[in-house]
């Protein structure tokens, strides 16, 4: 293209763009992706052995304490893979994990206590260098990458992030608009390696059904190359059937799909459980030291064999008292 | 009933007070949830709450503790999700944002990504989660803040989430949609709001008991201040029955 018709680049972010954008190998995979109609059921430790490697680059949703995919986390601790580069818009998933010390790079949006403010783990990763490259974003940002590698383009444009230092230290690049002039940002499409997602209910081939707010399950799911589902229930596809408007993440999109109760334990899930608020706290404090940090994941952690133990650990009687 | 009230009701008094009738408000975790809810009681039923991860139009009947949380869904108008937010609030439907940070300039620029250099942080904040969007994207925002020297400052460490960046017409020449910006900043100490021309934060009213001097004192860069500064009411016994028989029943913020 001639110079004259090409669009300067009149700002670049100083953050490096930690996982490249390749849009035809995502479209291949997308067409090599099964579309039978078989069975995907299995645990979370299958899940994690079959689809997760060392420096994978992942994702989580929804955010805070809620619909957090807390089962497959924990498994993902349990593993021994490590050495993951992150989107990081996630709370207590992303708090575990960088506890454990299994994340290398952050693509960072938020990641801390909400109303309980800074988070001890975040601290100790980042301010010690064990994260070794911290990119930042804004949350629309972040879901607007994965919208641009829904839609399958390199990049979508936003009027977000103009003007500050976030903008300066992420990998955005600024153009004027070929249309108006104006000045937008340029946010890289973000395609995951594999995302993990909580749902109330999915069938057997892993089309999914959230109820209330569904954050940014419907981006994320289509922005990965393999996607694990958690769900609250498994139901007959004939209840999918009977219902399509309310499958938000179809079957084609998923790779696995785990049967987990309580999945977002010691957070909330709309219309199954209330937040643990007792051992959140518990937690609260534990996060607050390396020391304590480490007792918490050897008891609720690693010390356990998988979710099931979890919840025996926890007891019917707790939990019957947090069911909605 | 007892009318003696705590720093936290008159901040969230204050912000209630700012809001209007039929608009929309980006809200936040925090303050800015009781502040919303006490507005809609007292003198604006028609402002509709939004929450960042999709809740449109709830009834704030329990206190929601996260932006996610199920509350801010409750009996609500509509659930979607952070796009479709997002996206309203990037096409000029959000009027009101609510923002918060650990430090902030006179031009109304916030931190809340790290203390000292970002590359090797002295402190690692929580980043800016949805604040940037807000700050780029509503028409004005509100920012609550603890006012001291530590926090309002000459120069910040990180911008966060955009003010005026450095005067008049930065943010139009940056990119940012026009007519957009800090609108109010409400402390312990004030309210303050942001002069036409230089867009420096000025003092427009004491809280009960605060003089202009403490103000200056506690503030880190050159302040000015209005013409006649007025004193904020305290809050009054309706605003209190309000806040605590309605807004927050179980005293999360007594």
């Amino acid at each position: 293209m001639e110079n004259s018709k090409s669009i300067p680049i009149l700002y670049e972010g100083e953050g490096s763009l930690i996982q490249p954008i390749d849009l035809n190998a995502f479209r291949e995979l997308n067409r090599k992706k099964n579309k039978k109609l078989e069975s995907k059921l299995m645990t979370e430790e299958e899940a994690v052995d079959r689809f997760l490697k060392d420096g994978d680059y992942i994702g989580f949703e929804l955010y805070g304490t809620v619909r957090a995919p807390m089962s497959l986390t924990r498994a993902i601790i349990r593993s021994g893979k490590t050495d993951f580069r992150l989107a990081g818009q996630g709370v207590h998933e992303v708090d575990l994990l960088l506890g454990a010390n299994l994340i290398r790079e952050i693509d960072f949006t938020y990641i801390g206590l909400e109303v309980f403010g800074v988070s001890g783990n975040v601290r100790r990763r980042v301010e010690s260098g064990d994260v070794s490259n911290v990119v930042e974003w804004s949350n629309a940002s972040l879901t607007w990458r994965f919208k641009a590698a829904s839609m399958g383009i390199p990049f979508i444009a936003t009027k977000c992030m103009l003007g500050s230092d976030t903008l300066r230290r992420s990998a955005a690049k600024v153009i004027e608009c070929p249309f108006t002039g104006e000045k937008l940002a340029l946010l890289p499409a973000l395609i995951l390696d594999v995302g993990f997602i909580h749902v109330n209910r999915a069938d057997k081939y892993g089309n999914c059904q959230i109820d209330g707010i569904s954050g940014f399950a419907f981006e994320m799911s289509r922005a990965c190359k393999k996607l694990i589902i958690s769900a609250e229930e498994i139901i007959d596809t004939d209840d999918i059937r009977k219902a399509p408007d309310r499958t938000i993440i179809p079957y084609y999109l998923v790779d696995g799909v785990v049967h987990a109760p309580f999945a977002s334990w010691p957070g909330e899930m709309s219309n199954a459980h209330e937040k643990d608020v007792d051992h959140y706290n518990m937690y609260l404090e534990k996060q607050k030291t390396e020391v304590g940090m480490n007792e918490y994941l050897k008891e609720w952690v690693y010390d356990l064999p998988n979710h099931q133990a979890l919840l025996d650990k926890i007891g019917t009687t707790k939990l019957k008292s947090l069911r909605i | 009933m007892n009318t003696e009230y705590n720093p936290s009701e008159l901040l969230i008094c204050l912000a209630s007070r700012i809001m209007e009738d039929g608009t929309t408000a980006f809200i936040g975790t925090g303050i800015p949830m009781l502040a919303a809810s006490l507005a809609q009681q007292m003198h604006a039923p028609n402002l509709i709450t939004v929450f960042e991860f999709g809740g449109t139009g709830a009834i704030l009947e329990k206190l929601p503790l996260a932006v996610g949380d199920t509350r801010t869904f409750n009996k609500a108008l509509h659930a979607s999700g952070i796009c479709d937010i997002m996206e309203a609030a990037q096409r000029g439907f959000i009027e009101y944002g609510f923002l918060g940070g650990a430090q902030i300039d006179a031009y109304g620029n916030l931190n809340s990504t790290a203390i000292g250099d970002v590359l090797k942080p002295n402190v690692r904040l929580p980043g800016s989660g949805g604040a940037n969007d807000v700050g780029s994207c509503c028409w004005r925002t509100i920012a609550i803040m603890k006012h001291d020297k530590r926090r309002f400052m000459e120069k910040i460490d990180f911008i966060t989430t955009p003010g005026f960046i450095d005067g008049s017409g930065a943010r139009e020449a940056a990119g940012l949609p026009p007519n957009t910006g800090p609108y109010r900043v409400v402390t312990n100490l004030g309210v303050f709001d942001f002069e036409e021309k230089s867009k420096r934060m000025r003092l427009i009213s004491l809280n009960p008991g605060v003089t202009v001097e403490e103000v200056k004192d506690n503030t880190g860069f050159e302040i000015l201040i209005a013409d006649n500064v007025e004193y904020n009411d305290p809050p009054s016994e309706e605003e209190l029955k309000i806040l605590r028989e309605k807004v927050d029943p179980d005293g999360l913020y007594r």
